[in-house]
């Protein structure tokens, strides 16, 4: 078999149809009488709601339908708990879940009220402005701590409380571990993630085909397969009256994948009643409020180390943002508990966690998916130690690093995939080293920083580790198939928000069955043309789909040698498939065409021995047993403007380990693009709520996404310990660049401004050119 | 009330198209939804994202920002009059391809359009001049790294090309 | 998210676009590059009842070097970005427009429009006032000269009235030995400033300062001219300490109320930096000899 293809640079198939404007999206779905929908969205973050009266609203030319909680009948009820909470001793989980459209409360600031459907976008936001509206305002709850001091307004009044969980995970003992300390950190973190804010935001259209019972929906989703599931069983429908279609999409990063959004619900619920297509498309205005964030954390956490940096134990009490709904469950913060552990050796581990109600938009995961707070707290923690220890940034890591001897590596806590923590493979030291090197961490510590300094300069550097639990399960499967034409399909249930899937598992392909990687026809997110999987979240579609794909290729390549042997009357060793042919080895001139020999097997006379399957094809599942752990290391080399504190990033390194490579072209556009978010989540991206719940930063021009000119330029670099969790050796690298960067910045301008000699410490995320001044001048002034 | 309609009269990829229009029609909408040229996407409707960036009487230009009926008597290129029909792609196109600058592809039309212009304007940038020309157009999946390679990769071959 | 409904009218002619908004007053406005306006639009945040398009009318777009630098306001920021008679006449302009959004939107926006839209963080607004500049303002039956300083009156507010159009901006020639600088500080290229400084030097033969304009965007409800920072250096050296004395004077004048971006304290102190930055960079200049005035002094 060859490997022309598999770990090769190729360029992608999926490409011609998105550079010449062709590749459809949602919104470019049009079909004969579709109708368009706008959602009224509540003004307010908390309120009774007394009435929503859509009279005035249907009179108006060109509306067609306005429709309220009521109106819904029995298809009104509160959504699904979408991912249960991991089976934790002593857990609480109060499981609370919006409906498609709010009745007797509302909780935030967005909460669809009713729902209009006009003949253009236009009208339909028109009417917006005829509903009438009767809301009895309550006290917000915004902030964390008040959220749960006594007295306060409760989000859900069925609970005695605004707790959505509480989690204690423990190993080894750290009240001992901290007795035997010569030095215990303590210290207080808030780290804010922000909002995914894709250049496509989301969108639904829903057709229902009376005549043949089917309804189709094109959704943004990540999970089309779940969205069809679930819609099914709403709607009183059978799975294979329901096909759900994940077109090309711009941009998932997570929240794509939150399931049963009121708009994937209403719409198809609409299209049915009113035997009309229907179109929603959420405009830029409406996605802060209308698709999950990810916000805040508070942590207060502790170290205890000795006296050579070495980590005897880490205590943390954290407070999580769940939002007004806890649908998801507890993926976010039970990522940020068990992340904090990092690639470091932490014997003794005490983690409790509140996730809490609050009347802002609902929390789910968003590229790095709580990771990134666990990192940060971690990271922060060996710098103030290493600071206070006068050991090297560094060294304070490489001392604690899991040695490459020690995998598999039980951490022993349980993980979101509900398997133990347990790190499969892993090679840490090198990656640090290779960070080092490319970054030149010694010349510049030495050399360079003192002379820039001496005139005036201030620079600083920053180095960082990370961890992440990649390529969960359940499974996802696929199909291959030969064609008659001597094309080959492959068909996997997740979707594409942009990864490359139909390039690289064309690559997987191309080389089992020996055709060309562009003779590789690749379908994502159908369910009509594959209808089993989970989708594409945590860093899993490589791994899962990837390796399902492989599995059923393998099985392909197995049928072609058979029926090629039995054709050539050779055995098949003596066979070889290259350029969509199979020849015998030696003997030049006698080839068959695969797409030959897909018609023979699927013949029009004769038989097909039983226990046998017609074609040239086969569907196979991939499910691994736990998640494997991927690594990297981030370094950075900062400039910042000591009177205006605005930032410059000299020079940015990325040393990542995820396995088996597929195509390393795809692999670095990932990598770039999750830095490029943590960058803006670390110093551009801040969410602005007042205290009543408003958000005040919902447009483009207030939530600063990165631009070409805030993003550096990136030099990567690998190394690869296979994963043995799969066949294929891969670990998932979707989310890796975005999930270290905030405290590399935190540690690269506390070195650039000397901070801690000043007695400042940067202990939250985002930071911004006037946050640095804020805390500058406040220890200047006490 | 009587909606307020324009008959218009416009030249789009070479093509005149004459419509009626109603006067508050974004241009972008007019494009994808009346013209069905639908490689023009929409990402923020307030003029700051770029993915709805066309040339307007040869300027990049924010359709999200005009109105359709401002477009009479003018003349709009979009994604898809960058190649004349077929399968092929413009040496531009082509070293996104080659460069890899692209992922889900939402921001690439208003980023090819707008450098279009730029390359036209400028053929020989340095990265800093490529990195400020493509900061109106944002994307969330590349970190634009490649697409600046790809940016100067097609500047080179293009220069290569002039006679 | 789009526009409310509205009446369009496309003017033909300078006469017609006035008559036009004299019958419909502040219901109507005027669509010129509509880089600003049509944003608010989009989010219902305005919803004008007519629009007048004003984009054919020649006639108030260009440059001329006459009595004064005469600034058409249908002249687009692009125009600005390429005039040779701006280059060697008021070249603090080009300072600023590089940091006015991104090409795209300065291929459609129009001096004109920004002034009269009148954002308190815009550039245009600062540097017309440090240049003492002059609007020209028309009605169907009036024509009214009104200067920078009062011509902006709040924040996205201005001194016209309901059936006024801003026809053309008037720049004084600046004198022999003047230097100009606008600097600001903003999160991104492009975005609004957090502050913002438009600093004009003219020094005497003796080398002592002469004539010192310091206006600011972004730190107030319109553009703001320090008046005592700017006194404070006539007469004097242009030195170090006399520009950390004018930005002491500013920055104790101003009350930035602050926004998402920044808070008033880092604005004003943003302020201060950049007024000693874009004093020393004028003074400089207008050693060098900046600009040229047609008057050849």
């Amino acid at each position: 078999m060859t490997t022309r293809y598999f770990g090769a640079p190729i360029p992608r198939n999926e490409d011609q149809r998105l550079l010449t404007g062709r590749a459809l999206f949602v919104d470019d779905v049009e079909l004969p009488g579709m109708l368009h929908a706008a959602l009224l969205r509540s003004p307010v973050a908390h309120a009774r709601i007394r009435k929503v009266d859509v009279s005035a609203a249907l009179q108006r030319n060109g509306v067609v339908a306005a429709y309220t909680a009521n109106d819904l009948g029995a298809f009104w009820q509160p959504g699904p708990l979408l991912v249960p909470p991991p089976p934790i001793d002593g857990i609480t989980f109060n499981l609370r879940t919006n409906a498609p459209l709010a009745k007797d409360k509302v909780r935030y600031v967005g909460e669809p009220l009713a729902i209009v459907i006009a003949t253009s976008r236009y009208i339909a936001e028109d009417a917006l402005a005829d509903i009438a509206v009767d809301l009895d305002e309550l006290p917000a709850v915004v902030d964390l701590e008040r959220a749960l001091a006594g007295g306060a307004s409760l989000v859900h009044d069925d609970l005695p409380s605004n707790i959505s969980a509480y989690v204690r995970q423990t190993k080894g003992d750290y009240a001992a571990a901290a007795r035997r300390a010569d030095r215990i950190v303590r210290r207080r973190f808030h780290y804010e993630h922000g909002i995914s804010s894709p250049m496509e935001t989301r969108g639904v259209v829903a057709q229902w085909d009376e005549r043949s019972d089917q309804l189709t929906m094109w959704d943004t989703t990540q999970a089309p397969v779940f969205v069809r599931n679930g819609l099914a069983a709403m709607l009183n429908l059978s799975e294979r009256q329901v096909r759900v279609i994940a077109p090309f999409v711009g941009g998932g990063f997570g929240p794509k994948i939150m399931m049963f959004y009121p708009e994937e619900l209403l719409l198809p619920w609409a299209a049915m009643k009113l035997r009309r297509p229907v179109k929603w498309i959420e405009d830029r205005l409406e996605h802060f409020v209308a698709t999950t964030h990810e916000r805040g954390q508070i942590h207060d956490a502790e170290i205890a180390l000795t006296n050579d940096g070495r980590i005897l134990g880490v205590k943390d009490v954290f407070l999580h943002d769940t939002g007004a709904y806890d649908p998801y469950g507890l993926t976010v913060p039970i990522n940020s508990q068990c992340t904090l552990l990092g690639p470091y050796v932490v014997p003794a581990y005490d983690s409790t966690f509140t996730a809490v109600f609050t009347n802002l938009p609902i929390v789910t995961p968003y590229r790095g998916a709580g990771r990134q707070h666990g990192v940060f707290v971690m990271e922060r923690l060996l710098d103030i130690a290493a600071h206070e220890l006068r050991i090297d940034r560094a060294e304070i890591r490489r001392r604690n690093l899991i040695p490459a001897s020690a995998f598999p590596y039980d951490n022993k806590i349980i993980y979101q995939d509900f398997a133990p923590l347990s790190y499969d493979s892993g090679n840490y030291e090198p990656i640090l080293d290779k960070a080092l090197e490319a970054i030149g961490y010694r010349h510049f510590i030495e050399d360079e920083q003192p002379k820039l300094r001496a005139a005036g300069r201030n620079v600083g550097i920053g180095i960082v580790n990370y961890v992440e639990g990649t390529g969960i399960g359940p499974y996802e499967g696929a199909r291959v198939q030969v064609q008659a034409n001597g094309r080959v399909s492959v068909a996997t249930g997740i979707g594409t928000q942009g990864q490359g899937h139909f390039t690289v598992f064309a690559q997987i392909v191309a080389d089992q069955v020996g055709v060309d990687v562009k003779d590789v026809d690749v379908v994502t997110g159908d369910t009509d043309r594959f209808h089993w999987g989970a989708g594409t979240f945590a860093s899993r579609g490589a791994v899962v789909a990837g390796n399902a794909v492989s599995e059923a290729a393998k099985v392909v390549r197995q049928k072609i040698l058979k029926l090629a042997s039995e054709y050539f009357e050779c055995a098949e060793e003596d066979l070889v498939l290259e350029a969509g042919h199979v020849s015998i080895v030696g003997v030049p001139g006698r080839a068959v065409r695969l797409g030959e020999l897909a018609m023979k097997a699927n013949p029009m006379r004769g038989a097909v021995k039983p226990g046998t399957e017609p074609g040239l094809e086969s569907t196979q599942y991939f499910g691994p047993p736990g998640g494997t752990t991927a690594s990297g290391v981030h370094a950075m080399i900062v400039e910042v403007d000591p009177d205006t504190f605005m930032l410059e990033i000299k020079k940015y390194v990325v040393v990542h380990d995820c396995g088996t490579v597929i195509n390393p072209l795809i692999l670095a556009g990932q990598i770039h693009g999750g830095v490029a978010q943590g960058i803006g989540n670390a110093f551009f991206e801040k969410l602005i709520f007042d205290d009543t719940g408003q958000i005040l930063t919902a447009s483009l021009a207030d939530y600063l996404l990165p631009t070409s000119l805030d993003v550096p330029r990136m030099e990567l670099d690998h190394i690869a310990t296979l994963s043995p969790l799969n066949p294929l050796g891969i670990k998932g690298a979707g989310e890796a660049g975005a999930i270290p960067v905030g405290p590399l910045f935190a540690q690269a301008i506390e070195d650039a401004l000397e901070l801690p000699r000043k007695g400042i410490e940067l202990l939250e995320i985002p930071l911004s050119p006037g946050r640095l001044w804020e805390l500058a001048a406040m220890a200047a002034g006490s | 009330m009587d909606i307020d309609q324009h008959r218009i009269s416009t030249a789009v990829n070479g093509a005149r198209h004459t419509k009626t229009v109603e006067s508050r029609l974004l241009l972008s909408d007019f494009i994808r939804h009346e013209l069905l040229l639908a490689g023009t996407h929409v990402g923020c409707e307030h003029g700051v994202c770029g993915a709805c960036t066309i040339l307007f009487d040869g300027l990049p230009t924010r359709s999200c920002l005009m109105f359709a009926v401002q477009a009479d008597g003018h003349e709009i290129v979009t994604v898809e009059g960058l190649t004349s029909g077929g399968d092929g792609l413009n040496p531009l196109q082509q070293a996104m391809h080659e460069k890899h600058g692209l992922q889900c592809g939402y921001c690439t039309p208003g980023i090819l359009m707008t450098m279009t212009a730029f390359l036209d304007a400028n053929p020989s940038p340095d990265e800093a001049a490529v990195r400020e020309a493509l900061s109106g157009n944002l994307c969330r999946c590349t970190g634009y790294q490649h697409i600046v390679d790809a940016v100067l990769l097609a500047a080179e071959r293009m220069r290569g090309a002039r006679p | 998210m789009k526009p409310a409904p509205f009446e369009y009218i496309i003017a033909r002619s300078l006469d017609q676009a006035l008559a036009a908004k004299s019958e419909y007053g502040d219901e109507a406005r005027f669509l010129a590059g509509g880089q600003s306006l049509v944003p608010t639009m989009n989010f219902r945040l305005s919803q004008p009842a007519v629009l007048i398009d004003i984009n054919p009318l020649d006639e108030l777009s260009g440059v001329r070097d006459g009595d004064g630098i005469r600034i058409g306001a249908m002249t687009r920021y692009r125009t600005l970005e390429r005039d040779p008679v701006i280059a060697a006449t008021q070249p603090i302009m080009l300072d600023a427009l590089p940091h006015i959004a991104h090409p795209q939107i300065r291929n459609r926006g129009t001096l004109g429009g920004n002034l009269a839209h009148a954002d308190p963080a815009s550039e245009l607004p600062a540097i017309v006032l440090a240049l003492e500049g002059t609007l020209k303002v028309r009605s169907r039956t009036n024509d009214r000269s009104i200067p920078a300083r009062e011509f902006f009156v709040g924040a996205l507010e201005t001194a016209l009235r309901p059936d006024e159009m801003l026809v053309e901006i008037v720049l004084p020639h600046h004198q022999s030995r003047t230097g100009a600088c606008f600097m600001e500080v903003a999160r991104r290229r492009g975005d609004f400033a957090m502050a913002g400084v438009a600093a004009i030097v003219t020094l005497g033969d003796d080398g002592l300062c002469r004539y010192v304009r310091l206006a600011f965007c972004g730190v107030a409800d319109r553009p703001w001219h320090a008046d005592d920072a700017a006194r404070s250096l006539i007469g004097i050296a242009a030195t170090e300490s006399a520009f950390t004395q004018a930005a002491e004077l500013a920055m104790g004048a101003m009350d930035p109320s602050g926004n998402v971006h920044a808070s008033g304290g880092y604005q004003r102190h943003l302020a201060g930096v950049l007024t000693r930055r874009a004093l020393a960079v004028a003074v400089t200049r207008a050693q060098q000899g900046h600009s040229r005035s047609s008057r050849g002094h």
